[in-house]
């Protein structure tokens, strides 16, 4: 009989948050989805402002006053186009860092190493908004600068924002805390689904099926529910404008923040009390 | 140190542990015995909190799983469905893991090496075998050094040499005064690797007993007896402790007696013997036999620690 020599551990230390908090980090890291769906995202933000930018400047002469004057007032959603493309592209990846869990019994790993599992969500949460937030920051300024210098190259410049104006730098960092937000958002979707395409379908629904779909209700109807709508509330975040029927960027950012607690709470309660 | 006391899990539609009441010491090997879908794995994940009983309740070293605060610690497991991202490298699977604890990179190269994954630790578990990903599980349990070792049928998939690998790993673990459980559905493994047994069957215990008191009341089974006078035979072998089986036209199984009793019997009697044949059970035949019916199997047996 060979003898096994098995390696006694010299410590052993106790779970902690910020233990559990570099965990996820390393899972967050080492999954292949993560780097496609995080480039993905940051490609999008930067790539279509440029590209908009581009086709706006070529057109921008054969353009009515009239068409001019609707890009003026909105001329910081040519900088922003981008984040309404790369949302899909976070909220995928959100829902896959806890759904793939589920559907490749990882869960149960996670939940032997930290059996009051409240602190992997958190971890979850935490890392996850932090890597979002810390990627896409830089990635909305880039896109913001390399718009307007494409717009400002025209002869004479046009569509210019100067962050120092009324709204400009709230609303592009603004953009940023939205993809963060909707990122936590969909996380918890996905910690209450549990299945990935269940999860990342009921995102779609939240945030691109029903909000059209109020428009079959009648106007006074539509105008009173549509502006709470967490789709509407997140997006009122980066908006430069704001309609009658709009929350503020502060109304719209707590709205959505506190649809963001309400999922993760049930999120939380749920991940307690179920069977893994 | 496993304490269950009336554990109970119902799912939906049945019963999937019932009532089942143990205790797994350290310092032995101690084997979790059943036939698939008995409720050995249920148990498993009631004792890691994996799943909240229906009743009853479980404790690993005094407490429930859930409060220690450092689990790997006090239980490593292997669960018998994968519990690895597909998509991450073992190496990264193991770190994570460890780092919930503090548990260090040297640690995790340590039991890489320990479980021969050394030249496949980078690549993603989702491209292993069967017997990596047993491998990898072992060193996923092994990781926290722990007191309690519990494994859900670790030989599933593994070579030859790593069902002797395990075998001599399980042993070690013990003899180091650790408690370790491991559950098979084969009693011929068990045999080899364990000092003390838990069968269960359809969620409920049959026995809790030493393996060589289990093979004792195995091998004591039964004695062929052909007899053209078969009948006259039955009659006068029939007692309380005593069961007989139609085997076929003329031909008996008598438990409960031994061959030379049943020859003189007959001989007394005049009975004409034909064959005469004691029946030495498998332990395979053995436990087949116990998890059939359990109720029929602790009249005829008798094993030990369970009420007939």
């Amino acid at each position: 009989m060979s003898a096994v020599t098995f390696p006694r551990l010299d410590h052993s230390g106790r779970v902690s948050q910020l233990r559990v908090a570099l965990s996820e980090w390393t899972k967050l890291r080492s999954v292949r989805s993560t780097l496609w769906t995080l480039g993905v995202a940051v490609l999008l933000t930067i790539g279509v402002p440029c590209l908009v930018a581009l086709v706006t400047k070529s057109h921008w002469n054969s353009m009515t006053q009239g068409d001019r004057l609707d890009r003026y007032h909105n001329r910081l959603a040519l900088a922003t186009a981008g984040v309404n493309l790369s949302v899909l592209a976070i909220a995928v990846l959100a829902v896959l860092t806890i759904t793939a869990e589920y559907s490749t019994g990882m869960i149960r790993a996670s939940f032997t190493a930290v059996p009051k599992r409240l602190p992997v969500l958190w971890a979850k949460l935490g890392v996850f908004a932090a890597v979002t937030l810390l990627l896409m920051v830089p990635s909305v300024f880039i896109a913001y600068w390399a718009n307007q210098a494409i717009l400002h190259s025209h002869n004479p410049p046009i569509l210019q924002a100067s962050l120092s104006d009324h709204g400009v730098f709230r609303t592009v960092l603004g953009s940023a805390i939205y993809l963060t937000l909707v990122g936590v958002f969909a996380m918890a979707l996905g910690a209450i689904i549990r299945n990935t395409a269940g999860g990342i379908s009921a995102f779609v629904a939240i945030f691109f099926v029903i909000p059209p779909l109020m428009n079959i209700l009648p106007t006074n109807w539509n105008n009173a529910i549509s502006e709470w709508l967490p789709s509407s509330a997140a997006r009122d975040i980066f908006q430069l404008t704001h309609g009658t029927h709009d929350l503020s960027p502060a109304g719209g950012a707590a709205a959505f923040v506190g649809y963001c607690a309400l999922m993760i709470a049930i999120a939380a309660i749920l991940l307690r009390r179920r069977d893994t | 140190m496993i304490e269950a006391r009336n554990l109970t899990k119902n799912y939906a539609d049945k019963r999937a542990v019932d009532d089942l009441s143990f205790t797994v010491k350290p310092g032995v090997v101690t084997g979790f015995l059943g036939p698939n879908g008995s409720g050995k794995s249920t148990t498993m994940r009631l004792i890691l909190g994996l799943d909240s009983p229906s009743a009853g309740d479980v404790t690993v070293n005094g407490k429930h799983y859930r409060d220690h605060s450092a689990p790997l610690h006090e239980v490593g497991a292997l669960l018998e469905a994968r519990s690895v991202h597909t998509g991450r490298s073992a190496y990264n699977h193991l770190l994570a893991l460890a780092q919930t604890h503090g548990i260090g990179k040297k640690r995790v190269a340590e039991l890489i090496d320990l479980v021969g994954l050394h030249d496949v630790a980078k690549k993603r578990a989702g491209k292993f075998s069967l017997g990596m990903g047993q491998r990898l599980g072992i060193a996923t349990a092994l990781l926290g050094d722990p007191s309690t070792v519990m494994l859900d049928e670790p030989v599933n998939g593994l070579d030859p040499e790593g069902i002797h690998w395990i075998r001599n790993l399980l042993k070690q673990l013990a003899s180091e005064g650790r408690t370790v459980f491991v559950s098979s559905h084969l009693m011929s493994e068990m045999a080899l690797t364990a000092d003390h047994l838990i069968v269960i069957g359809r969620g409920r215990l049959i026995a809790d007993t030493g393996v060589e008191e289990f093979i004792q009341g195995a091998s004591k089974q039964a004695v062929r007896v052909r007899s053209p006078q078969a009948d006259e035979l039955r009659g006068l072998l029939s007692g309380t402790d005593v069961v007989i089986r139609d085997v076929e036209p003329n031909m008996l199984e008598v438990g409960g007696l031994t061959a030379e009793q049943i020859g003189d019997l007959a001989a007394e009697r005049g009975i004409r013997l034909h064959e005469l044949t004691p029946v030495q059970a498998s332990l395979e035949e053995a436990f087949m036999e116990l998890t059939r019916d359990d109720v029929e199997y602790q009249a005829a047996l008798g094993i030990g620690g369970v009420p007939a």
